[in-house]
């Protein structure tokens, strides 16, 4: 590999790295964006399946082409603006909602080499990043220069940055067990097999992160930014095809981002379960080594919690989104938080490292 | 000219463009987001001095928390520019003696206190996050502390001044929803089939 790209770096001098950065990130966005494509398809082939229905198949073998018909046909839409609408921010607000989706993704480790960026501050980052999300939904809301959109701007506006709150003190509870803000650092911290994962010690803080995680991301139960019931679409009601397809792409990569991160920070991320199996070697590979297979599967395990969830519960009331955020989650995070610095200080220690 | 250099100029060109539309635009919506440009901005430049936790601190707390609330309540205002303009003139030289004499302080402070604090050497990169952790909570633990008593009381006192239950409205109380069983709700009644008459 160095043999190959050594000629190259030497030819390009200064510019090189600039352009390997930007190699980098296309080789984790594009699959990232197929990635987007295929939930679209397993979410609505797992939620037809738990509603006894087929779901997606007549668009290729078992509906596997169903993503690319979709795209296409959502670009090919008009994007239609609204009278009145402020047409700047109206094409800005998707942008600012994809942006930082993407952004965030340049500290997730996914190998113990393979990351973008090996930040100190990596949670920070991350907290900075997904916090910023939320501009675009205001933007769009407003921009839109529609009753329901803007409705549905406020709703989500309070609703993230509440849920904002216990989701940082999840990890912090989090960062006080690895002692690090280094992503990568708290993944070895888990080294050992599925009995040293942070699920364990933080099983609250996990279940908090995880329902604060389908909170921020405006999913099923907590969509009350869209609420067709209520407020028809909320914020991108005034929205169409390539805009509109934007914000769905916002959605989804946030949504494997949340669940990439809580495999990395609960659930040991690239490290195997089962160390033993390790070096077990199957036709010269060892398939049960650490590594991406095993993050993808964890990944995958939390992202279809994701899809359970929205296809078995109701949608909460406005009320009682509030309350869960604000009189559960924060006062549980915060005595969980208190509950594991004293656990520290005691002979029990090790249990929490 | 060095890479970063030139990224710094860059960042202090938007800041100061940004900073001038805060003040200039019309729409207060519109002044918000350039607010948050400039604040994004600033935390550039404080990456390029290495104070990465200060950085994104201030991404985290003033873009992510308070300007989300300030548009929140800026976008429901409902202003009529031309009521706002007709003072224009009678308020100009109060707001122009008001903006020179901040202008000279600042000047002022620029002039004197500079010395030492330009040249602070750079923390090394990815220790200042535990540096600062380690100044708040054992070299200044208790006016930290103090600090955030006062914030505590702040909190407080702004609740306590503005809540007033209001008698009309209908509150869920949910811990009571919660206690109620089975059994005070329904009742199970054993019939016997009936007969279908005709």
């Amino acid at each position: 590999m160095d043999a190959l790209i050594a000629p190259v770096r030497d030819f390009l001098g200064p510019a090189w790295l600039p352009i390997w950065t930007l190699v980098k990130i296309v080789a984790l966005v594009v699959p990232l964006i197929l990635g987007v494509a295929y939930l679209t398809l397993v979410e609505r082939k797992v939620i037809g399946y738990m509603q006894v229905r087929i779901g997606p198949n007549r668009v290729g073998p078992f509906g596997l082409l169903q993503p690319f018909a979709d795209v296409f046909k959502l670009i090919f839409k008009e994007i239609v603006v609204p009278t009145g609408a402020n047409r700047y921010l109206f094409f800005i607000a998707p942008i600012l909602a994809i942006g930082p989706a993407v952004a965030a993704w340049a500290v997730v480790p996914l190998t113990d080499t393979l990351v973008i960026a090996d930040v100190n501050a990596g949670l920070l980052y991350l907290l900075a990043m997904t916090s910023m999300g939320v501009y675009g939904i205001i933007l769009a809301g407003w921009a839109s220069n529609s009753k329901y959109a803007f409705l549905g701007a406020l709703r989500s506006a309070a609703q993230i940055v509440s849920y904002e709150l216990a989701m940082g003190f999840a990890l912090v509870a989090v960062l006080m067990c690895a002692s690090s803000l280094n992503l990568r650092e708290i993944v070895l911290g888990q080294e050992g097999g599925a009995a040293y994962w942070y699920v364990w010690p933080l099983l609250p803080m996990f279940v908090v992160y995880i329902v604060s995680g389908i909170a921020e991301t405006n999913r099923h139960p907590f969509d009350l930014a869209e609420g067709e019931s209520e407020i028809v679409a909320g914020f991108h009601v005034e929205y169409s095809g390539v805009s509109f397809a934007v914000f769905f792409l916002a959605e989804y990569m946030n949504m494997i981002l949340i669940a990439t991160l809580a495999s990395v920070l609960f659930l040991g991320g690239w490290l195997s379960p089962f160390p033993i199996l390790n070096d077990v070697l199957i036709g010269g590979f060892a398939p049960f080594g650490d590594g991406l297979l095993w993050l993808g599967a964890k990944v995958a395990f939390v992202l279809f919690i994701f899809l359970w969830v929205r296809a078995t519960f109701p949608r909460y009331r406005y009320d009682q989104v509030m309350r869960l955020g604000w009189k559960v989650f924060i006062p549980l995070t915060l005595v969980w938080i208190v509950f594991i610095g004293t656990m520290m200080q005691t002979r029990f220690a090790p249990l929490f490292h | 000219m060095s890479f970063q250099t030139a990224v710094f100029y860059l960042f202090a060109a938007i800041l100061v463009f940004a900073a001038l539309r805060v003040i200039s635009v019309k729409s207060p919506v519109h002044a918000a987001l350039w607010l948050v440009l400039s604040f994004f901005t600033a935390a550039g430049i404080w990456l390029l001095l290495g104070a990465e936790f200060l950085a994104i601190a201030l991404v985290l707390v003033y873009v992510g928390a308070v300007m989300v609330l300030f548009l929140f309540v800026v976008m429901m205002l409902d202003v009529n520019f031309e009521e706002m303009r007709r003072h224009f003139r009678s308020y100009l030289p109060v707001g122009a003696a008001v903006g020179g004499l901040v202008l000279l302080e600042m000047v002022l402070v620029i002039l004197s206190g500079t010395k030492g604090a330009g040249s602070a050497a750079a923390p090394a990169a990815g220790s200042n996050t535990k540096a600062l952790g380690r100044l708040l909570y054992v070299d200044y633990v208790y006016p930290f502390e103090l600090a955030a008593v006062l914030l505590l009381v702040a909190i407080v006192a702004a609740i306590a001044l503005t809540y007033r239950r209001r008698r009309e409205t209908k509150i869920q109380d949910v811990a009571e929803q919660v206690k109620v069983r089975r059994e005070d709700r329904v009742r199970l009644v054993r019939m016997p089939a009936e007969k279908r008459e005709g």
